[in-house]
């Protein structure tokens, strides 16, 4: 990742009146909040300069042209289709159209990718990118693909609606890299099924707060919608419903191109071997059979690590994964895995005796863990795995990503973590299942992860984090408007330097971009009272 | 309130459902699949139902009135619109099954025993009682609204069984409200909500037995309602020209509701909370003072200015208009949280009291004006009701009044004192929905009983409902829906059921298929807990 950073905003006079006037009639005690910071970028670039200079934009006709030079990507052709959507709905409603005699106007954005284009984003994509609103021409210029892509989202953001309805850009400077390199979202289609629309709803969102990884926890205990063609039966029996609650290899390979698309990756989690209680109905003898005494009490436990048929299984269903899913990570899980089952199954105890770790349940999870991760890694899918893995001395290969989640003294978890010299990656700070009244967006957004104890070798070990919306109480009714703005103050931290990490600064940017979401068709809640000047339903 | 001592006989038989997915092996995974269905929601006082089921054939389904029922305009409707509710219930069928079968249901007669009325009132009678067998159903009612609820009851006893077929249990049902006021807070100040939320509220609130929507329409923070007599309160108090309601979308609500039996209770708040009347009308609010200005009126504004003549004329004229435009008899006067620093700011406020000979005792100032404006609704012939601190101020209030009581602060000793006083009175301190917290929040509001309060009979008397309410600071057209059902669905089975209705575990089942019920006619209320509806959301 570069490490230059050129920190210089200059605020610009803004042309929507009514916010001001509210509070110079009222006083301050009215907090309402119009559109106020139009044209601002979230998240916040590295360095932006710009002036109060503005150039009218031609949305109608706006053109996204290659430079002589530029190579030329099918991806970036798509790319600009969706903006120049994007740009024309930024104009929608305009109360004028008004062409004002300007010195110039600007009708298109030359861009020039300075290499070949990549097919598929990667934990070691390069997202840096440099664009430039000026007197005569306007560029976007980036070394990958992925960089022209996060420079087209600031492009479109720059651009604002005067109360005339003209479409405005500052003249402005913006040389702009993430800090982190792993920005990613958790989404658990298992506690809810969420339908394809929603996922490509946020998908789209993600894109628009440059976040670069779809975590898809995509089965758990409740259901198990993957849809294998090794093993249909593990969805046929273990989804909600084998109808409609499901995805099918078309669902799965169409999430995958319109993430890739927006440089997305999309890392699967299939958890083991805890959370795995839906995997047994369609796959019989897999899960470890709970004992009461000596008879079997019908329920089940994690998967039965003693068997060879359960490596077997794995081995069959992570070959098909990795011919599905093309990122090079695939998530193992390994969390939470409750022993009681096990310490019931007298197989099980007796497997243990031999091996003479009678007693240590956290060795024979490590036994089971130790073989998936070798048969992963055999089948070419490098790993992320939860911190537990790690807590239980699982040996892992060098490019393991380890993920922070519990939320007691992650600094310390992530100090450990790296002084073995594994990345990490911290999620702990960042449930947003946890709900609670009023603007829980600021701790999100005050979250420091470096700081943690380590050496500067330990804090480059850290490559991001992810926010996290487990399944148990959302679903397509509410889980858009419960992630975003929210996960917005992450995208933020993720992205931008270590000191943009004032909310009182942060508020109105974070207002304007929550209002420029919703123009844009995602229904992200509000921050605070107030109003976008097109609201929800009234668009 | 009707005084019948209802026999509450409720006898609720399990049925064989055909959910393919058998969680009896997996004893330990909670999730939901359409559960109860059939079920009803709010529980009627007395329900008897057997395991047989009957048929129905809903394309042709058909209300009729029986010969000796009086006929109403505001039924004829109601029965369209349970056509369409009843023919959504069948839009996803796997199979066109037409069984073989002695008796299908294909009508329901309807016995309506009193002249047809035209507004819901505080007074109207919602019993009913409902017959399900074969040879004849029939709902019978004193009133047009106990018809009404008997219809919703009915679409709710119809279900679908795994091979898609319509079928109705073998059901008699004698049922009427425990209290007659159940109300809806929604607050379009703090954010402005389209008509088309309002109305989709309106009709989750018919699913819920709600009778009466209480209106908080305006605030400090904008003023949406479009005044005839004093047009400029929207034109400079909303927060953009398309906020606003017309008095064409204020009619539109007042009947949408009307025909759902809902009444609307419009709250215009004073003398605090009025901000943005200020806005559109110069010499209303308290002109404050600050040592900083040089002794002199600092450009901010307080409560409204209850020491000039021109006040009273100006409420006098606007709630002349407000009778005419919101049928109900009662209008909501508002009276919380009066700050009295402005007051307190000003020399001519301070003169004035000295004059009264009440100097700096300013809830007496505060009563001043209520009684003030009390006087003009009494003049009027307009009834109503007041948040509680109206109460606590020592104000007097008409017999008919009804006191609100929302502090969260031992809400029971305040029903006791102002019951004691001889007030009627309404509850909403427990139900707050706009606090929102991680996990069931629902079963708190479920199982809060309105009647613990020491008191004499009659004092329980006087306590004729209670409200749920979701203030707007945080809800807008994105997320309102959601975060309101099926949360407010616990209240409204609280304030209709019988007392003993009150273990979540029992309604747990019932409240999911209520809610999955909600999702399938275009409610999107959110999930109870992990778990799926057959028809989820966007699915």
């Amino acid at each position: 990742m570069d490490k230059f950073i050129v920190l210089l905003l200059v605020g610009y006079v803004t042309a929507n009146t009514q916010p001001g006037l509210r509070q110079n009639r009222l006083g301050t005690e009215v907090p309402s909040l119009g559109d106020t910071s139009p044209g601002s970028v979230w998240p916040q670039p590295q360095s932006q300069t710009s002036t109060s200079q503005t150039y009218p934009v031609l949305a109608e006709k706006f053109a996204f042209t290659y430079t002589s030079s530029s190579f030329r990507c099918s991806l970036l052709d798509e790319a600009f289709k969706r903006y120049q959507m994007l740009i024309m709905n930024a104009a929608a409603r305009s109360k004028l159209h008004f062409r004002p005699r300007a010195p110039y106007t600007i009708t298109t954005l030359d861009i020039n990718l300075m290499a070949k284009c990549e097919d598929y984003p990667s934990l070691d994509m390069n997202e840096a990118y440099s664009l430039d609103v000026g007197e005569s021409s306007t560029q976007l210029q980036a070394e990958s693909v992925w960089g022209i892509l996060r420079g087209l989202e600031t492009f479109s953001q720059l651009l604002w609606q005067t109360e005339t309805g003209e479409i405005l850009a500052n003249k402005t400077n913006i040389i702009d890299h993430p800090r982190y390199s792993h920005r990613g979202i958790l989404l658990d289609t298992s506690r809810h099924y969420l339908p394809l629309s929603v996922i490509f709803d946020n998908l789209e969102a993600m894109a628009y707060n440059k976040i670069n990884v779809f975590h898809w926890h995509i089965v758990d205990d409740q259901s198990f919608p993957y849809v294998s063609e090794i093993y249909p039966d593990l969805s046929r029996k273990g989804a909600y419903t084998s109808l409609s609650h499901i995805y099918t290899p078309d669902d799965v390979a169409a999430v995958i191109e319109f993430a890739r698309l927006r440089g997305i990756r999309v890392v699967p989690e299939f958890d083991t071997p805890g959370h795995s209680q839906s995997w047994g109905k369609g796959q019989p003898g897999l899960l470890t059979p709970c004992y009461s005494g000596d008879k079997p009490t019908g329920s089940y436990g994690p998967i039965n690590p003693i068997v060879d048929s359960t490596y077997t299984f794995i081995q069959t269903l992570f070959t098909e994964l990795r011919n599905v899913f093309p990122d090079k990570y695939i998530h193992l899980g390994g969390d939470e895995v409750s022993f009681a089952c096990w310490q019931s199954n007298p197989d099980i105890n007796n497997y243990m005796k031999n091996l003479n770790i009678t007693g240590k349940y956290n060795e024979l999870e490590q036994i089971y863990v130790q073989k998936v991760l070798n048969i992963s890694g055999l089948i070419g899918f490098s790993y992320i795995v939860w911190q537990e893995v790690v807590d239980n001395q699982v040996q892992l290969k060098d490019d393991t990503v380890v993920e922070v989640w519990i939320n007691n003294h992650p600094d310390e978890e992530l100090a450990k973590v790296t002084k073995l010299g594994y990345r990490a990656l911290l999620a702990a700070p960042w449930y947003l299942d946890y709900i609670s009244t009023g603007e829980d967006w600021m701790k999100y957004y005050l979250e420091e992860p470096s700081n943690f104890n380590g050496t500067d070798a330990q804090k480059k070990l850290l490559i991001g984090g992810e926010a996290c919306l487990w399944g148990e109480y959302v679903d397509g009714s509410n889980v858009t408007p419960r992630l975003w703005p929210r996960a917005s103050a992450v995208a933020e931290r993720l992205w931008s330097s270590k000191d943009v990490n004032d909310v009182t600064k942060a508020t109105p940017r974070l207002h304007q971009h929550r209002c420029r979401m919703v123009k844009r068709g995602i229904s992200a809640q509000p921050l605070h009272p107030g109003y976008c000047v097109h609201d929800w339903g009234n668009i | 309130m009707d005084k019948l001592g209802w026999l509450i006989v409720s006898v609720m038989l399990c049925r064989t459902f055909a959910n393919t997915q058998s969680d009896e092996e997996f004893g330990y995974v909670p999730s939901l699949g359409d559960t109860s269905p059939g079920s009803v929601w709010p529980q009627p006082q007395s329900h008897t139902s057997t395991a047989q089921t009957i048929p129905v054939t809903i394309e042709n389904f058909s209300f009729n009135y029986v010969a000796s029922s009086y006929q109403c305009s505001t039924l004829d409707q109601a029965f369209k619109r349970y056509q369409g509710v009843l023919r959504s219930m069948t839009s996803h069928l796997r199979l066109k099954f037409r069984p073989m079968a002695l008796q299908v249901i294909s009508a329901l007669d309807i016995n309506l025993m009193s002249l047809c009325e035209h507004y819901p009132s505080l007074h109207m009678n919602e019993a009913y009682n409902l017959v399900v067998k074969e040879d004849q159903s029939i709902l019978t009612s004193g009133s047009v609204w106990g018809i009404l609820r008997g219809l919703e009851t009915f679409s709710q006893l119809l279900w679908e069984t795994a091979t898609g077929e319509m079928v109705v249990n073998k059901t008699t049902i004698i049922d009427h409200p425990r209290y007659t006021y159940r109300g809806i807070l929604l607050d379009t100040s703090r954010h402005y909500l389209s008509l088309n939320v309002i109305l989709k509220n309106l009709d989750a609130m018919a699913y819920n037995k709600f009778n009466v929507f209480h209106w908080h329409i305006v605030d400090q923070e904008s003023f949406p309602y479009v005044s005839q007599v004093y047009p400029d309160l929207s034109r400079k108090g909303a927060y953009q020209a398309n906020y606003v309601y017309t008095p064409d979308d204020v009619a539109a609500v007042v009947e949408y509701a009307r025909l759902r039996g809902i009444r609307v209770v419009p709250e215009f708040d004073t003398p605090g909370h009025s901000l943005s009347w200020g806005l559109g009308q110069p010499d209303l609010l308290t002109p404050c003072y600050a040592s900083w200005s040089g002794g002199k009126p600092s450009g901010t504004f307080g409560p409204i200015n209850p020491i000039l003549k021109s006040t009273y004329r100006f409420i006098r004229n606007l709630f002349i208009e407000l009778k005419e435009v919101f049928p109900d008899s009662y209008i909501h006067l508002g009276g919380d949280e009066v700050s009295f620093d402005c007051w307190k700011s000003n020399p001519d406020i301070t003169n004035y009291m000295k004059q009264k000979n009440i100097t700096g005792d300013y809830a007496k100032l505060e009563e001043i004006y209520i009684r003030k404006i009390s006087e003009i609704c009494e003049e009027l012939g307009l009834s109503y009701i007041v948040w509680q601190e109206v109460v606590d101020n020592g104000v007097q209030v008409k017999c008919d009044a009804v006191v609100e009581v929302w502090k969260r602060n031992k809400p029971q000793v305040e029903l006791a004192k102002v019951t004691k006083l001889g007030y009627h009175v309404i509850i909403t301190a427990p139900w707050y929905l706009n606090r929102i917290q991680y996990r069931e929040d629902w079963y708190n509001f479920y199982q809060y009983e309105p009647t613990n309060f020491n008191g004499t009979k009659e004092q329980k008397n006087l306590l004729i409902g209670g409200e749920a309410c979701m203030w707007g600071e945080y809800v807008d057209g994105t997320n309102i829906i959601p975060r309101l059902w099926p949360r407010a669905s616990a209240v409204a089975e609280r304030l209709w059921s019988a007392k003993d209705v009150n273990n979540v575990t029992e309604a747990t089942p019932r409240l999911h298929q209520h809610r999955c019920r909600m999702v399938q006619r275009g409610i999107a209320a959110e999930p109870l807990h992990k778990g799926y509806c057959i028809h989820d959301w966007g699915i």
